[in-house]
């Protein structure tokens, strides 16, 4: 990774691939976001987001191409939900405090600590809640504890891996309202999910993404039956519902009437 | 009543005491990371691991504690890498090494064994052969496992609650794994002559699952678990003198005995808890309330 000045994208993939010692997953990769802006990259299941967001925050190195990093930017990553172990015997504060470097010898929160996480829990609407064992929350108190952790680290990029995987509607409305907000206040964010409708189509720039980039722009841009047929390798339409586009796929709708034919029958 | 404080007369027992206490809690507090990373069978493993190191050593007339720690760093080291490395039938890689070294073991005793100190042992412990080098072996590593643990208080838990993620955060999980594996070898080492070789992995595993029992935090199991294990040594000890049974297994059967007496009080929270230590990263689905 180089440095690069500060008026320059704070990351910059350039023709980059990627692999795990076999073949490459991620190939030709060109891709730049800058300050501010908010980005999700949508893609199958097995297309190689996650490994984008590994590359990115330095947990696989390329093979091929240059990845610049703007230097210093201070990345946080929030994982998929569903890797979390929640049986763990972990407190809300404590899976907070466990990121904070530990500069004393004893791992007790500082008096300024404290506060911090404090601060960052009612941030997240998650006051009162810091004795809680992470189990005894809902689903979306869960995702924001995550988010909290990330926060307090106090990041110029958040990265989140499948932020609505595995998560209700509700949680998923709680999910995209707090990162929108986030945003708004100024906050870089990449994020990866496979969530179209849910969570896609709501972001400012959408990269669809398989192996390698295919369309990127905004949603009403990339939205487009041969772009998703190109990135999911499955026919789609594309509708539009309230001014936004609503993708179908039609393997569902076969599915749908066939169930209506055998109700009927 | 002269009947209970009869035995602490000797000194042999004192000894023996002294370190069965002190490796109860050591064991305690390692126990904890040992059951929350799932790797008992690396413990129970070490331990097998080890005894061979200490057989290879007597008969090649070196120090215990160097030929066998030496020993048990090694495969302590080597395990916790094949485990991480996720190789391809890592457990059967552990079940080799592990046992052919308990074996090597046992066919070195068998050959050049000392008549005084007989196998059982060595398999279950015994404190007739408990020396002050012994005491001050458990008390080095007492002191050095609690200052690791107290320093590298959070990134030890951050490796351990969530690998990838402390992984891009800037604290090496292979660093920690290696920490870990390193004060667990220690401690097998300075266990092993009181509880067996056989029985120490009992000893990492029940006093950190009856503290899981009783509670949800992370910080109260590493206080919880280490009392507990002082605390049943210490009067395992006494009955194994009075009973007249090996020190080790008598040791265990009062951890087992509190780990049912546990289980039965704290119902069906407890066995939840301690039903899900296994089922460990990914498997938990999203619930609303516990």
């Amino acid at each position: 990774m180089t440095v690069i000045g500060s008026d320059e994208p704070l990351f910059r993939f350039e023709h980059v691939s990627c692999s795990y010692g076999g073949p490459t997953v991620i190939e030709a990769v060109d891709l730049a976001v800058t300050r501010g802006e908010f980005v999700g990259l949508v893609g199958p299941s097995g297309s190689g987001k996650t490994t984008v967001l590994r590359a990115l925050v330095g947990a696989v190195t390329p093979v091929h191409g240059t990845l610049t990093v703007r230097k210093p930017m201070k990345m946080a990553y929030v994982p998929q939900i569903e890797t979390v172990d929640w049986n763990f015997p972990v407190t809300v504060s404590e899976v907070i405090l466990m990121t904070m470097p530990q500069r004393r010898w004893s791992p007790r929160a500082s008096a300024a600590e404290r506060t911090k996480i404090a601060e960052t829990l009612e941030r997240l609407g998650l006051a009162g809640l810091g004795g809680r064992h992470i189990r005894e929350l809902s689903g979306g108190q869960q995702q924001r504890v995550f988010l909290a952790r990330a926060l307090v680290q106090e990041p110029d990029l958040l990265v989140l891996d499948e932020p609505t995987s595995g998560v209700d509607v509700r949680t998923r409305h709680e999910v995209l309202h707090v990162l929108t907000e986030l945003h708004a206040a100024g906050l870089s964010i990449v994020l990866t999910t496979h969530d179209l409708n849910g969570l896609a189509a709501h972001l400012p720039r959408l990269v669809c993404f398989n192996r390698t980039v295919i369309a990127d722009g905004s949603p009403r841009e990339v939205l487009k039956p041969y772009v998703l047929e190109r990135t999911y390798g499955a026919p789609m339409e594309v509708l539009e519902h309230g001014g936004m586009p609503v993708v179908l796929d039609h393997p569902s709708n076969e599915l749908s009437e066939r169930l209506r034919a055998a109700r009927s029958a | 009543m002269s009947d209970l404080f009869h035995p602490f007369s000797f000194e042999f027992f004192r000894n023996g005491l002294v370190v069965a206490t002190i490796a109860g809690l050591v064991c305690g507090v390692i126990g904890v990371y040992v059951v929350l990373r799932g790797m008992s069978y690396i413990g129970h493993g070490l331990s097998h691991s080890v005894f061979g190191g200490a057989a290879a050593a007597a008969v090649i007339q070196v120090n215990y504690f160097l030929g066998a720690g030496l020993w048990g760093l090694f495969s302590g080291l080597l395990i916790g890498r094949v485990a991480r490395r996720r190789i391809i039938g890592a457990d059967a890689a552990i079940g080799v090494v592990t046992t052919a070294s308990f074996a090597l073991g046992i066919v070195l005793f068998n050959k050049f064994g000392q008549a005084r100190r007989s196998l059982d042992a060595v398999l279950f412990g015994d404190v007739l052969g408990v020396q002050w080098s012994d005491v001050w072996a458990v008390v080095v590593v007492a002191v050095l496992v609690v200052l690791v643990l107290t320093f590298g208080y959070r990134r030890l838990l951050f490796a351990t609650f969530d690998p990838d993620v402390a992984d891009v955060s800037g604290v090496s999980v292979a660093r920690a794994e290696a920490v870990l594996m390193v004060l667990l070898s220690l401690t097998v080492l300075v266990t092993m002559r009181v509880i067996g070789v056989l029985l120490i992995s009992a000893l990492l595993v029940i006093p950190a699952s009856i503290a899981r029992m009783l509670t949800n935090s992370f910080a109260r199991m590493l206080v919880i678990a280490p009392v507990i294990g002082g605390i049943t040594c210490f009067v395992g000890m006494n009955a194994s003198y009075h009973l007249d049974t090996s020190s080790g297994a008598t040791i265990i059967l009062v951890d087992a005995l509190l780990f049912g007496a546990v289980f039965f009080v704290t119902g069906a929270q407890g066995r939840r808890r301690i039903a899900a230590i296994d089922h460990g990263h990914g498997a938990a689905p999203l619930r609303s309330a516990a």
